[in-house]
């Protein structure tokens, strides 16, 4: 296996974007980042779309979005694994560079969640139809399964995770493609509408519109791009676990963030520590905090005092979700792990305005489908 | 719902039936093809008994378009006593009375049905065991 770099990246502004099509939208993100990258050459490409089919009736996302890219007849392959489609398509497309059968190689992931589909049910879909969706339950539902056994667990209070909303919000206001951003208080946070008891309105990260794409070429590539200080994924892992909440032995411990982030620490070879800035799946308040514990950031069931202490906010030890997160940024399901690659590549070149991390070097992004059976993660290095 | 699906699923919804692995001894609800534990393809059937403890509960207020009428309600995951879990409504109750490993049975009951023509799908709830 060889070594991958980021040469482009690019993405849509997150939002309710109804004068945009799905095909549109990728296209935007698609274009922004071949941009970036200064390239015209594109020898592959993979598509992350959670659910084409729920959200808008279209399948057979590969062919399309590469026609409609100008880009046919490149090989174009839709990849699904429910929110974690995108990080996914950031793998395959590594792979597909790591392993020599391609020198630049676009990974993108796109979602369009506002054209009137009945968005709950299609989230749904994520989960165990049969032994878990079939009791009604949603899938706010079923992080707040997570968040009162978290709380039962380790005293993890409502403030807490109130707390983790208003951050990311806070790095939301520094974000021009966030789809939410100001400022919001913990006091509005707890005053939100219910939607899952213990999780309400402004726990939960929006329905949105938008796509991401990244370009990933070969080192001998890279290397003659002059646009960019050069970044290198130092580590692509992914793990699966069980699909219902209920099967896991934890139901408060994402063991396969566990296992995905060990696998990527090794190939890194690094410890978290040395972690410089951070993207995590905070598609709830409590999945962050659950999140951080499994990356090995802290024990399990400290994280929250991480998050309280201000450690997770930019300019703090450990900032987390730069961008805004799932929750300000917006949640496009499938383009979500892509955009995350972009914000730490924007992080690592220095490029990520007024949100910067001072001497941003290392930087881990870790976005999971469903209640974490499916976990990718990555580990970029940034070589200025 | 369609009917080839319902009536696969009957032992499980209207009976509760799980499998055990001959080898290793983990019970399966629902049952597999292959232990995830062990490998093995060898089980024998068994009953859950129906009575079990609540792990962790949420109530739902915003509920998939198939539930709107029932919100706001109470979903659980429950540890059965033969080890295995599961999720499930947690009914005739109000969200105050629950509890962390609260006793609980279960109840055979209507989960959903969807449209005018359409199968009225059946299964368990569970019900909180009082003193």
């Amino acid at each position: 296996m060889r070594d991958v770099y980021v040469l482009g990246i690019g993405m849509t502004r997150f939002g309710e974007l109804w004068a945009s099509s799905f095909r549109d939208l990728f296209v935007e993100a698609a274009l922004e980042a071949i941009g970036d990258a200064e390239t015209d050459r594109l020898d592959s490409m993979y598509i992350g779309c959670m659910s084409g089919g729920l959200f808008v009736g279209q399948e057979h996302i590969g062919a399309l979005m590469a026609d409609y890219l100008g880009r046919a007849p490149i090989p174009a392959t839709r990849v699904e694994s429910a929110c974690a489609s995108g990080g996914a398509a950031v793998r395959l497309a590594y792979l597909e560079v790591a392993s020599g059968a391609s020198e630049i190689v676009l990974a993108s992931g796109v979602e369009k969640m506002t054209d009137g589909a009945d968005v709950t049910a299609a989230l749904a879909t994520a989960a165990d139809q049969e032994y878990e969706v079939y009791h009604g339950v949603t899938f706010p539902g079923l992080y707040a399964l997570m968040a009162r056994a978290h709380m039962f667990k380790y005293g993890t209070t409502r403030e807490q995770l109130a707390q983790v909303a208003v951050k990311n919000h806070y790095h939301g206001t520094m974000n021009p493609n966030a789809q939410y951003p100001f400022e919001i208080t913990v006091e509005q946070v707890l005053a939100s509408s219910m939607v899952a008891d213990p999780l309400r309105l402004l726990d939960c990260s929006p329905v949105t519109d938008g796509a991401a794409a990244v370009i990933l070429a070969s080192e001998e590539i890279a290397k003659k791009a002059q646009a960019h200080p050069l970044v290198r994924i130092a580590a692509s892992a992914q793990a699966s676990g069980a699909l219902a909440l209920h099967d896991r032995d934890d139901i408060t411990y994402l063991d396969t963030v566990a296992k995905a982030s060990q696998l990527a620490y090794q190939q890194a070879r690094i410890t978290p520590e040395k972690v410089d800035v951070t993207e995590v799946h905070d598609c709830f308040t409590i999945a962050e905090l659950c999140v951080m514990e499994a990356l090995d950031y802290t024990e399990p069931g400290k994280a929250a005092n991480l998050v309280e202490a201000g450690e997770t906010r930019i300019g703090g030890r450990m900032p987390i979700n730069t961008s805004g997160g799932l929750k300000a940024k917006g949640h496009p399901v499938g383009a979500s792990g892509v955009a995350q690659i972009a914000e730490i590549t924007a992080q690592l070149r220095g490029e990520a305005g007024d949100r910067q991390v001072a001497e941003a070097r290392i930087g881990l992004a870790q976005n999971m489908g469903g209640t974490g059976a499916s976990c990718t993660v990555h580990i970029l290095e940034g070589l200025a | 719902m369609k009917s080839p699906q319902y009536t696969r699923e009957i032992p499980q919804r209207y009976r509760l039936e799980a499998q055990k692995c001959k080898q290793c001894g983990k019970i399966h609800f629902p049952p597999r093809l292959i232990c995830d534990a062990c490998q093995s393809r060898d089980f024998e059937d068994v009953h859950l008994a129906g009575k079990g403890r609540v792990l962790t509960w949420t109530v739902i207020h915003v509920a998939p378009a198939k539930f709107d009428l029932e919100a706001p309600y109470v979903i659980a995951i429950v540890e059965m006593e033969e080890g295995v879990r599961l999720t499930c409504q947690v009914v005739d109750c109000n969200p105050e009375e629950l509890a962390l490993n609260a006793p609980v049975e279960m109840v055979f009951r209507r989960i959903q049905e969807d449209g005018q023509a359409d199968i009225i799908q059946y299964g368990h709830k569970a019900v909180l065991q009082r003193e």
